[in-house]
């Protein structure tokens, strides 16, 4: 059944199927880096999990939460996207995801490397429900702050 | 006869449309829209008779105080209110609620003593209370909601004790609908001497108000949800407690003689309304409660009891949908929170307005009520005033089995 009057730009494939089968759902144990995001005025709630290997690169993840499939769809792509990632890169995904979801273009560049994420762009003809999509990632942001402040060189 | 057809023409903005469909309104706990009647009396004010009142000798500040006072009288009169001078403005029940935490209790309420509200309470009847209890050391205490969604009164007389200084109850919820009836907690309270504040944002605009029956110390409520413009309010006082309360905010307007050492207060209502007051909307709120006593306040109730019902019988067409809420019509007022399986409410939201279904979801400012007694991070929320029709409860169902098709068939759907 297609949707009329763009709702299939917001509600793409690949968000639905995320949504309902999200990757890398569970939480890790006594992980290097954590933090919880909660959006009070939805009810949307994140929590992520990441440990680190050796070399200092994500190498397991995982989330857990509830509300839309927006906010959930997005914390299962960013898992995915994180994973073999440096702190620094990590940090550096972070501020490209809040500058496309903010109004920049994908380049074409952006979308070999972030694949999944372009459908998260539609998102972006529904303002209101920006801050849905952003809710991991400011979480994210979250974790690696935490994770600096602990880990000061 | 109601005549729903007619009263949708009184209301413009009914007329328009939204993402090309024509706009279905159910967000009415949030706000109501307003008739021509009212918007005209705002724009007539400011007009032909926009001055500051209560100063200055001159034409239209004349006219302005007699608008404005004449306004007051309407309003009393609607809930019955005794004398002009017990209705005092405010911006929403939320600020006619602070003005009692802060006027009233700061004054009457010690360490030691409890104040009583209920599990269903909007934050607004609740957090200015916990604020009261740190700062005074005073103890909150909740009345309990029941499975049933009415409340629990059948240990009233323990939860009300010697210590208990007011209870502050809503009279209608604006997540579950349910009537709450306050004559058990007005019998409770009187045997152990607390006052009694009614949060009536709710029921002040869809039934019959008279708070000398109901016999309440304090009724909140707010203009805009009864057709009303947004920024005015008002608070009833009972007259021997408004007479002993101090001022709420302090400046002009409310004062009778000023020295640089000291202030006298102005006479009742106007101790209480410090600062230049919101004449427009005040006038616009009369219109407002003319237009509805023109309809009768029963009649909008029957009318909304017919949508409601008819609506919770549709709902059930779609076995994925769970409501709260009593099932018994005449305890509860056409609002209806709703929870779809497997679909969260901030996308049930987004389909409906793509359908011109404009409803409210979230928590509803009732987070612990949601959270922990509904247990769900939020419900999706239609409620119904004097204009809706059951062609648009109709099409929110539509609407709504369109919204589970597309989530509950994401795969097949373009298969």
């Amino acid at each position: 059944m297609l949707m009329p009057d763009g709702l299939d730009d917001l509600y793409q494939e690949i968000i639905l199927d995320h949504y309902r089968h999200p990757r890398n759902k569970g939480l890790l144990a006594d992980a290097d880096l954590q933090a919880e995001g909660y959006n009070p005025f939805c009810g949307d709630q994140v929590r992520l999990t990441m440990d680190l290997d050796e070399s200092g690169h994500v190498h397991k993840v995982g989330f857990d939460g509830q509300g839309c499939s927006i906010s959930q769809a997005s914390a299962s792509i960013l898992t995915k996207l994180v994973k073999g990632r440096s702190v620094d890169e990590v940090q550096g995904l972070v501020a490209t995801v809040r500058r496309i979801m903010q109004g920049a273009d994908m380049t074409d560049e952006q979308k070999d490397e972030l694949g999944e994420l372009e459908a998260l762009e539609g998102v972006k003809k529904f303002p209101i429900r920006v801050k849905c999509a952003l809710l991991p990632w400011t979480t994210l942001q979250d974790a690696v702050s935490e994770y600096r402040k602990t880990h000061a060189q | 006869m109601y005549d729903v057809a007619t009263v949708r023409k009184d209301f413009p903005i009914l007329s328009r449309q939204v993402h090309g469909k024509p706009l279905v309104y159910l967000d009415n706990a949030a706000t109501s829209q307003k008739p021509q009647a009212v918007i005209d009396a705002w724009v007539d004010y400011y007009t032909r008779h926009n001055a500051n009142v209560h100063r200055g000798v001159h034409t239209l500040s004349v006219e302005a105080t007699e608008a404005y006072e004449a306004a007051r009288e309407k309003i009393a009169r609607f809930f019955n209110v005794p004398a002009p001078e017990q209705l005092l403005f405010t911006r929403n029940t939320t600020e006619a609620i602070n003005l009692v935490a802060m006027a009233w209790a700061s004054a009457n309420v010690k360490a030691g003593d409890e104040i009583v509200v209920s599990e269903v309470e909007h934050h607004s009847n609740l957090v200015p209370w916990q604020r009261v209890c740190e700062v005074t050391g005073a103890t909150l205490k909740l009345i309990k909601v029941k499975p049933d969604y009415t409340l629990d009164f059948s240990d009233l007389d323990r939860t009300l004790t010697a210590r208990t200084k007011l209870v502050a109850i809503t009279q209608q919820s604006n997540v579950l609908g349910t009537i709450v009836p306050v004559k058990p907690v007005m019998d409770a309270a009187r045997r152990v001497g607390a006052l009694v504040l009614v949060d009536g944002a709710q029921s002040a605009p869809h039934s019959k108000v008279d708070v000398q029956a109901m016999d309440c110390d304090f009724f909140a409520f707010s203009g805009h949800k009864m057709l009303a413009p947004m920024g005015i309010g008002g608070l009833y006082v009972k007259r021997g407690v408004l007479e002993a309360m101090e001022p709420f905010l302090r400046g002009g307007e409310m004062v009778l003689e000023v020295t640089y050492e000291r202030a006298t207060w102005a006479d009742l209502p106007y101790k209480f309304e410090a600062g230049t007051p919101n004449v427009a909307d005040a006038i616009a709120l009369s219109a407002a409660v003319e237009y509805l006593s023109r309809l009768g306040m029963d009649e909008i109730r029957q009318h909304e009891v017919a949508l409601t019902k008819h609506a919770l019988e549709r709902m059930r067409e779609i076995e994925e949908i769970t409501t709260f809420g009593p099932t018994d019509l005449s305890l509860r007022g056409g609002v209806i929170s709703f929870y779809m399986a497997d679909v969260h409410p901030h996308d049930i939201g987004t389909v409906l307005d793509r359908e011109g279904i404009a409803i409210r979801t979230g928590h509803h400012c009732a987070m612990p009520l949601v959270r922990s007694r509904l247990n769900v991070p939020a419900t999706a929320r239609a409620s119904f005033y004097l204009y809706n029709t059951e062609a648009e409860v109709d099409a929110l169902i539509e609407a709504l089995k369109k919204t589970q098709r597309y989530f509950g068939n994401a795969h097949a759907r373009r298969a």
